[in-house]
């Protein structure tokens, strides 16, 4: 573990936080959406005859699995911004690093996620590095993992994002 | 609809090359990534905020979709038995509009775990302008003959 880091962000690592359920049922609109962004035409996806005989339903491409767990932009009585990964943007505040980019992504994949599931997730931040300098700026590189389980306790799938917090280079005129 | 591709193990062999893909990028296709990821940050829809923000020149593709996309990449190679198990990338370089995004994949390693799945093990990139943007490595289970379903397997039957 890097020397440098503050004693609160040590406190947060390989700490369970911010367990969470979906905020509606697992459904296909948005499956259509991801597929058509990328004009993916798997039939898994589109044809519930296909989705039945292979799979016993229809499901949601793995890769979606972080998509569930983004709040919407807005809802009834919520207050400022609404974020995914909170315990990123924690980091962000702790380490006093504003910018922040997404630098690298792992992700394993266990039971499908079939139309209807709920799913409950949590993140760990699994490490932070000490500063270093970066093309961007000088900052840190953060990894969190998001597990993911589904109504019966079935594992289906954990993501971990590599993250780069930075100050931007100031521009010496 | 049906699927047009069903891979099976004897269909592939290590260092096997999959049909590159290419995609001409709009700002539209970055919007529709990010909206379909629900993914509201402003540097996937803002121009202005990813120039002044981020530093860079333009909205580039966000985490998710990337993954969308590759997903697609492999699956329109496996046909729908394929089942993805693990996916690992690093973005190097933004994505922008006007970009042109070309996928290439190689077969680096097949195996067989202890359940009887078989794995293909690929390396795909994103290029543009022949310079690699985004790296990923990627197990996914195909059948291992044509009664196989890798979809079907549970618990201890998958070892992704």
């Amino acid at each position: 573990m890097a020397v440098d880091i503050p004693q609160n962000v040590q406190d947060l690592i390989g700490k369970p936080q911010y367990e969470e359920k979906t905020e509606f049922p697992i459904e296909v609109g948005y499956v259509f959406n991801t597929c058509a962004a990328v004009q993916n035409g798997n039939p898994l996806y589109w044809d519930a005859e296909v989705a039945d005989q292979i799979v016993g339903g229809r499901i949601a491409p793995p890769t979606m699995l972080s998509v569930w767990f983004r709040p919407h932009y807005w809802s009834p009585g919520a207050e400022g911004e609404r974020t995914a990964l909170q315990t990123h943007f924690d980091l962000k505040r702790l380490l006093d690093l504003p910018e922040a980019i997404v630098s690298g992504n792992e992700a394993a994949f266990g039971e499908p996620v079939r139309m209807g599931d709920t799913l409950t997730t949590r993140q760990i931040v699994r490490s932070v590095s000490e500063f270093k300098q970066t093309k961007l700026g000088q900052g840190r590189f953060w990894t969190i993992d998001v597990e993911t389980y589904n109504q019966h306790g079935e594992w289906v799938g954990t993501e971990s994002y590599t993250c780069l917090g930075y100050r931007r280079q100031e521009v010496v005129a | 609809m049906m699927a047009s591709v069903n891979l099976t193990a004897v269909d592939v062999k290590e260092g096997d090359e999959l049909p590159p893909l290419s995609h001409a990028v709009t700002a539209t296709t970055v919007v529709l990534g990010a909206m379909a990821s629900r993914d509201w940050r402003p540097m996937h829809h803002d121009k202005e905020f990813a120039i002044h923000r981020n530093g860079v020149k333009d909205i580039f593709i966000n985490t998710p979709n990337n993954a969308a996309w590759f997903e697609r990449y492999i699956t329109d190679w496996t046909g729908p038995k394929g089942r993805l198990g693990r996916m690992k990338f690093k973005m190097k370089r933004p994505v922008f509009p006007e970009d042109t995004m070309v996928f290439n994949g190689r077969v680096v390693r097949m195996s067989v775990d202890d359940s009887g799945c078989q794995w293909v093990e690929l390396e795909v990139t994103v290029s543009v302008d022949g310079q690699v943007n985004t790296e990923c490595q990627a197990r996914v289970a195909i059948p291992c003959d044509p009664h196989d379903n890798p979809w079907q397997r549970k618990a201890s039957r998958w070892q992704p």
